[in-house]
C-alpha cells in the first residue's frame, strides 16, 4: 500500500469519521489514521445523538449525505422529539443509541466507503515542507503518510488528564493513552492554545438498578428517523428511567466537596455550564432539593447504564456513598466510575471558515480539539473540514455555509469569530434565523448545495429532487385555490371578515387552521402527500417571520460579501483602539461581516475599517 | 493609533474675532508642534504660551497651545490646540503652514468627531448630542444635549436592553432545555415581569417625544387669520424688530416666514403666513395653501382677529377649527378700546401692535404655556424623528411579544420578537445600520468640530 494520499484524517471519533467520509465522497484519496480500528466510532461520554440544535446539526449532515444520521438510525434505541409542544422551528430530534450497534454501523460505513483507507498507527508528528505547508503526519513507528492537506480531530486526546479525586491518569479516555508527541508538536506550532475540562457520571450495571421505583420514559410512538434515507426504524425502542437525588446525596456531596478535583484546584480547565457535574449543582443551587436523573441504557445487549445527570470527579469511595442515596440506585454497582477530563484545545480563531489554520496551510483541525463538545458538533466540523481538505487538494476554493443556511454556518461562525470560553455545545437560540434553520427543512436548505460541491450522492439527490418537486406543486396549487372570508366562515374558520379573498397558503398560517382543514374545503388536497402537507404547513406558519427575517439576512450576506484582505495591515486602519485592532489582527475576519461580530468591534470601528477598505479599493482602480 | 492623515481646522467661529482655535488631530501632531512652535511639542495637557512659526522660520503669532497625547484625547489620536488672535491673515498662514507637510490636510466637516466616534470615545446617540450642543440656541435646548451627550439616552437604552435580553434568556432557557428538570419550565408570567414595565416606560417616552423634538427643534406657533388682520405687526411685535413685511395691503405675505426667538430658554419659532381668504390670484391661493399647511404642523396656532372690523362670518368656522392649545387674538384694540365686543368662548388675548399694550402679556402667556407642556413630561430622552422612528418599532416588537405571551403562543415566535426589540434599540445606539445614519450626522456638523 502506497503511503501518499490526498487527504489524511488524524482520529477516528465522530469529527475523524465524517472528515473522512466527506473527503472521500469528494473523491479524494483519504486516509484515516487511527489508533485503533476497533474504536471508530465510539461515543465517549453519553449515548444519545441529537437534541435542541444537536438534532438540527445531525439533519444538515446528513442533508449533505453525511455518514451521522444513517447510522443513528441503525442504533437508536430510544427516539423522541424534543420540544413537540413547541413550534416545528425548535424541534429536536434526538435518540438513545446502543453504543456496540452504532460503533459497528459506523465501522461498516467507513469500510464501504470508496476512497478510503483506514489505517491503525498513532500520529506523533506532522511534516511541513519548507514553504511550511503540511505535507502529511509521522506515526509511531517513524512511517511516513505524505497528503496535500491533513485534518486533525484528535478529541480530547491532546495532553489528556482523567481526575478521579486526587489522582490523575493521563489518558484520552478511560483506558486509552492520550497523545502528548502530537500536542507537543502543536504547541511548537505556536498556536494559541489552552485547556478545557468536561465530565462523565459512573457507568452502572442495570441488573442492580431497581427499575421499578423508577418513573420511566418511553420512546416516541412513532420514531423519527434522522436521515431521509432511512424508511424506517427497525430497532427494537427502549424506555429510560428517571430518578432524583435526594438531600442526602447532597450531604454526602457538601461533605466530600473538596475531594472533588474541580474543587480541589487540581483542575485548570474550564468545564461547561450547561452540563454541569453533580458537585457543582449542588453547589451552586444549594435551594434545590433534588435534582433530576435519566437511567440510560447503553444498548439493548448490555447492562451498562449511563445514570445521565450526575457527572462527577469524587473519589471512587465518594461516588458510591452518594449512589446509594439516590431511590433505585441504592444496590446499584458500578462498572466504571466517574471522571473529569481536561484537555488542550486550539483557539478556533486561529482557523479560517473552512477550519484551515491560518498559519499552516493545508491543516485543519475539527471537533473538540476546536473547543467544541459534543458527538454532533464534532461530525458537523469533520464534515466541514473534511470536504475543504478534499477541495484543497484538488486545488479548490473553500467552501463556507453562512448563518442564514444552516447550523453548520452559526457553528463555525461562532468558534472561528468569537473563540470559546467553555465547551461550546450547539443551542437553537444561538442561530438568529432560527425560523428558517429547522430540521424538517435541513434537506431543501442543503442538499442542492452539498450536490453541486460533489459531496452527495445519486440516490439521495434523486430522492431529494422529488421531493422538492412534490413541494412546489403543493406550493403552487395552495397559492392558486382562493377562499373569501365569508366562505370561511362557513367553512367554520375563525378569521376576519375584512372581505379579502386570501389563499388555502394564507389560511394555512392561521394558528387554528390546519391541513386537515383545508382538505374539508378543498378534498383534493387529500392527494398531498402527508411529508408534504406537513412541510408545506409548517412554511405557512412561519411565513410571515420569516419575510421578514429575510430583509436581515440580505443585509448580512451584503455585508458577507464585503471581503476584508487576508494581509490587510490593520495597522495602517485609522481610528482603531489598541483593542480592536489587537483583536482583529488575531481573527483576521475574512469578511465585515465577521468583523462586525467580534466582540467588542465598535460600529465606529468598523465604518474606520469599511473606509479604509473602500479607500484601498479605490486607490486599486486609479493605478 | 495608526492613522495615516492628520487633519488641521479653525473650530472656532468666524474671522476676524478676538480669538481663533485652531486645531490639529492625527499623527503627525507631536511632530508638527515639535517643528512650528517655539520650544517645540508642550507637555501633554499644560497651557504653554507660544510663539508659531511658518515653515522659514519667520514668526506667524503668539498664542496659547495644549497638547493632548493619545489615548486621552477627543478623538483618541495626539491632538494639539492653540488658541489665536483672530486675524484671518494670521489663522490662514497658521493652517497653511500645517497643511503644506505632507499627510496633514483640512478637516473635513464634522472629522474630528467621526475620529472620536470612530475610536469609540462616543456612541452615535452621543455624537448627535455634540451636534444638538452646537447648534443649541437656547438654555432648554443646551440642557437637553448635554444630558444626552452625558450618555444618558445611552444608559437608558442600555438598561432596557438588559431587561430585554433577561425575558429573552427566560424564554430561551425553555427552548433550548426543555428536558431538564433543572430548568424552569416555559412559565410565560416571569417574562411578561420583565416587558410589562418596559412597555411602560417605553410608551412614556414615545408620549413625551414630542417634547425633546420640539424643544431640539424649536416650537412651532403660526401666527393666522384674515388678510389685515395684523399677523405680521404682532409678530413684529413679540420680536421687538421689523423682520415679517408689514404692509397695509392684503395680502402681502405670500410665503410663510419664519422668526426664531427665546422664549424663556426654550427656541421658538413662529410662522408668519398669508392671510386666509378666498382668492383667484394663483400666487395668493398658493399662499393661502401654505398658510393653512403650516398651522397644521405647528404645536400652537394665534388666530389674529382685527376688532374693528366687523364679524366676518368665516370667524365663528375659523375659532371651531382651533385647539385646545391655540388663542385667539383680538389685534388692533387701540381703534376700539381694550373690551372689545366679541362672543368667543375661548381664552382670548387682546392687543394693540400698534401701542404695544398686552403684547407683554401675549408673551407671559405663551411662555408659560411652552413650561406646561415641557415640565408635565417625564425628562425627554427622544430628541429626533431617528430615535422616534427606531423607538417605535421596538415598541411594535414588544406588544408582539407581550400579546404572544399573554396569549400563551408558540416560544420561537415570542422570542423573535423580543429579539427583534432588541435590534432595533442597538440601532438607536449603532451598534449595527450605522452606515445610513453617520453620513446624514455628519453632513450636518460645521468645519472643526
Amino acid at each position: 500500500m502506497s503511503n501518499s494520499f490526498d487527504v489524511i484524517i488524524v482520529g477516528g471519533g465522530h469529527a475523524g469519521c465524517e472528515a473522512a467520509a466527506a473527503s472521500a465522497r469528494l473523491g479524494a484519496r483519504t486516509a484515516l489514521i487511527t489508533h485503533k480500528r476497533s474504536t471508530i466510532g465510539e461515543m465517549s461520554c453519553n449515548p444519545a445523538i441529537g437534541g435542541l440544535g444537536k438534532g438540527h446539526l445531525v439533519r444538515e449532515i446528513d442533508a449533505l449525505d453525511g455518514v451521522m444520521g444513517r447510522v443513528a438510525d441503525q442504533s437508536g434505541i430510544q427516539f423522541r422529539m424534543l420540544n413537540r409542544s413547541k413550534g416545528p422551528a425548535v424541534w429536536g430530534p434526538r435518540a438513545q443509541i446502543d453504543r456496540d450497534l452504532y460503533r459497528a454501523a459506523m465501522q461498516r460505513e467507513m469500510a464501504e466507503q470508496t476512497n478510503l483507507d483506514i489505517i491503525e498507527d498513532g500520529v506523533e508528528d506532522l511534516i511541513l515542507d519548507s514553504s511550511e505547508r503540511v505535507a502529511g503526519v509521522i506515526g509511531q513507528t517513524g512511517t511516513e503518510y505524505r497528503a496535500h492537506a491533513v485534518v486533525i480531530t484528535t478529541g480530547t486526546f491532546l495532553k489528556g488528564m482523567i481526575h478521579i479525586g486526587d489522582r490523575r491518569i493521563p489518558a484520552g479516555r478511560a483506558g486509552e493513552a492520550p497523545a502528548v508527541a502530537l500536542s507537543d508538536r502543536l504547541y511548537g506550532l505556536d498556536l494559541p492554545m489552552a485547556r478545557l475540562k468536561t465530565g462523565t457520571p459512573a457507568r452502572l450495571d442495570g441488573r442492580t438498578i431497581d427499575w421499578a421505583a423508577c418513573e420511566m420514559q418511553p420512546a416516541d410512538d412513532h420514531p423519527i428517523p434522522f436521515s431521509q434515507m432511512t424508511d424506517e426504524i427497525r430497532v427494537p425502542q427502549i424506555a429510560c428511567g428517571i430518578s432524583f437525588t435526594t438531600p442526602e446525596t447532597h450531604a454526602v456531596i457538601s461533605d466530600n466537596i473538596e475531594q472533588s478535583a474541580v474543587y480541589s484546584g487540581a483542575i485548570d480547565g474550564v468545564g461547561p455550564r450547561y452540563c454541569p457535574s453533580i458537585e457543582d449543582k449542588v453547589h451552586r443551587f444549594a435551594d434545590r432539593d433534588r435534582h433530576q436523573i435519566f437511567l440510560e441504557p447503553e444498548g439493548l445487549s448490555t447492562d451498562t447504564v449511563y445514570p445521565n445527570g450526575i457527572s462527577t470527579s469524587l473519589p471512587e469511595a465518594i461516588q458510591d456513598a452518594f449512589l446509594k442515596t439516590i431511590p433505585a440506585l441504592e444496590a446499584a454497582k458500578v462498572l466504571q466510575y466517574g471522571y473529569a477530563i481536561e484537555y488542550d484545545y486550539v483557539d478556533p480563531r486561529a482557523l479560517d471558515a473552512g477550519l484551515q489554520l491560518k498559519s499552516v496551510p493545508g491543516l485543519f483541525l475539527a471537533g473538540q480539539i476546536n473547543g467544541t463538545t459534543g458527538y454532533e458538533e464534532a461530525a458537523a466540523q469533520g464534515l466541514v473540514a473534511g470536504l475543504n481538505a478534499a477541495r484543497l487538494a484538488g486545488g479548490d476554493e473553500a467552501v463556507r455555509f453562512d448563518r442564514a443556511e444552516a447550523y453548520i454556518g452559526v457553528l463555525i461562525d461562532d468558534l472561528v469569530t468569537r473563540g470559546v470560553t467553555e465547551p461550546y455545545r450547539m443551542f437553537t437560540s444561538r442561530a438568529e434565523y432560527r425560523l428558517m434553520l429547522r430540521a424538517d427543512n435541513a434537506d431543501q436548505r442543503l442538499t442542492e448545495r452539498g450536490e453541486s460541491l460533489g459531496l452527495v450522492g445519486a440516490s439521495r439527490a434523486k430522492l431529494f429532487h422529488v421531493k422538492r418537486e412534490s413541494l412546489r406543486a403543493a406550493h403552487a396549487r395552495l397559492q392558486d385555490l382562493r377562499l373569501s372570508p365569508r366562505a370561511a366562515k362557513e367553512a367554520g374558520w375563525h378569521v376576519n371578515q375584512d372581505g379579502r379573498v386570501r389563499t388555502a397558503f394564507d389560511y394555512l398560517a392561521f394558528p387554528d387552521i390546519g391541513f386537515d382543514d383545508l382538505v374539508g374545503v378543498w378534498p383534493e388536497l387529500g392527494e398531498v402527500d402527508e411529508t408534504i402537507q406537513e412541510q408545506v404547513s409548517i412554511e405557512a406558519q412561519y411565513a410571515g417571520y420569516i419575510a421578514r427575517q429575510q430583509a436581515d439576512v440580505d443585509a448580512m450576506r451584503r455585508d458577507e460579501q464585503l471581503q476584508l484582505p487576508a494581509d490587510l495591515d490593520y495597522g495602517r486602519v485609522g481610528g482603531l483602539s489598541n483593542e480592536v485592532r489587537g483583536k482583529l489582527e488575531r481573527i483576521r475576519p475574512q469578511t465585515i461581516g465577521q468583523a462586525a461580530r467580534i466582540e467588542g468591534v465598535t460600529p465606529g470601528a468598523l465604518t474606520a475599517l469599511l473606509g479604509h477598505v473602500r479607500r484601498g479599493v479605490g486607490r486599486a482602480k486609479q493605478a | 493609533m495608526a492613522r495615516t492623515d492628520t487633519i488641521c481646522a479653525l473650530s472656532s467661529g468666524a474671522l476676524p474675532s478676538a480669538i481663533a482655535l485652531v486645531r490639529l488631530s492625527g499623527p503627525h501632531v507631536r511632530r508638527l508642534a515639535e517643528a512650528h512652535l517655539f520650544h517645540g511639542c508642550p507637555p501633554p495637557r499644560e497651557a504653554r504660551l507660544v510663539r508659531v512659526f511658518d515653515p522659514t522660520g519667520a514668526s506667524i503669532d503668539e498664542g496659547i497651545a495644549i497638547f493632548y497625547e493619545s489615548p486621552a484625547s477627543y478623538t483618541g489620536e495626539d491632538m494639539l490646540e492653540v488658541s489665536l488672535h483672530g486675524g484671518p491673515a494670521i489663522v490662514s498662514a497658521v493652517i497653511e503652514t500645517f497643511t503644506a507637510h505632507r499627510d496633514v490636510r483640512l478637516a473635513e466637516p464634522g472629522e474630528f468627531t467621526r475620529r472620536a466616534l470612530e475610536a469609540g470615545k462616543l456612541d452615535l446617540t452621543e455624537a448627535e448630542a455634540v451636534v444638538d450642543l452646537i447648534e443649541a440656541e437656547t438654555r432648554v435646548q443646551r440642557e437637553q444635549a448635554l444630558r444626552q451627550l452625558d450618555g444618558e439616552m445611552s444608559g437608558t437604552i442600555a438598561s432596557w436592553r438588559t431587561a430585554l435580553i433577561d425575558a429573552l434568556a427566560m424564554i430561551e432557557v425553555a427552548v433550548d432545555f426543555p428536558d431538564e428538570e433543572d430548568a424552569p419550565d416555559f412559565t410565560h408570567g416571569p417574562a411578561l415581569e420583565r416587558l410589562r414595565p418596559l412597555q411602560i416606560a417605553l410608551k412614556e417616552q414615545l408620549g413625551a417625544h414630542q417634547i425633546g423634538e420640539q424643544v431640539r427643534d424649536g416650537f412651532k406657533i403660526a401666527v393666522i387669520g384674515q388678510p389685515n388682520a395684523g399677523k405680521s405687526s404682532l409678530i413684529n411685535a413679540l420680536y421687538g424688530k421689523d423682520a415679517a413685511i408689514v404692509t397695509d395691503i392684503p395680502g402681502t405675505t405670500r410665503d410663510v416666514i419664519e422668526i426664531r426667538m427665546d422664549l424663556g430658554g426654550h427656541l421658538v419659532r413662529v410662522f408668519d403666513t398669508a392671510g386666509l381668504r378666498e382668492t383667484t390670484d394663483p400666487i395668493e391661493q398658493e399662499g393661502v395653501r401654505r398658510a393653512r399647511r403650516s398651522a397644521a404642523e405647528a404645536d400652537l396656532r394665534l388666530l389674529v382677529f382685527d376688532a374693528s372690523q366687523p364679524w366676518a362670518g368665516e370667524a365663528r368656522q375659523m375659532i371651531d377649527s382651533l385647539k385646545t392649545e391655540d388663542l385667539v387674538i383680538l389685534n388692533k384694540i387701540d381703534l376700539v378700546g381694550a373690551n372689545p365686543d366679541r362672543p368667543v368662548s375661548r381664552e382670548t388675548v387682546a392687543v394693540s401692535t400698534k401701542t404695544g399694550e398686552g403684547v407683554d402679556s401675549l408673551t407671559d402667556r405663551l411662555a408659560g404655556r411652552i413650561a406646561d407642556k415641557v415640565s408635565g413630561a417625564p425628562p425627554a430622552l427622544i430628541t429626533r424623528a431617528r430615535h422616534r422612528a427606531v423607538l417605535e418599532k421596538a415598541d411594535d416588537s414588544l406588544a408582539a411579544a407581550i400579546n404572544g405571551l399573554q396569549a400563551s403562543g408558540p416560544a420561537e415566535l415570542i422570542a423573535e420578537d423580543v429579539r427583534r426589540a432588541v435590534s432595533h434599540l442597538d440601532a438607536l445606539v449603532g451598534r449595527i445600520d450605522v452606515e445610513d445614519v453617520l453620513g446624514a450626522i455628519f453632513s450636518r456638523f460645521c468645519i472643526g468640530k
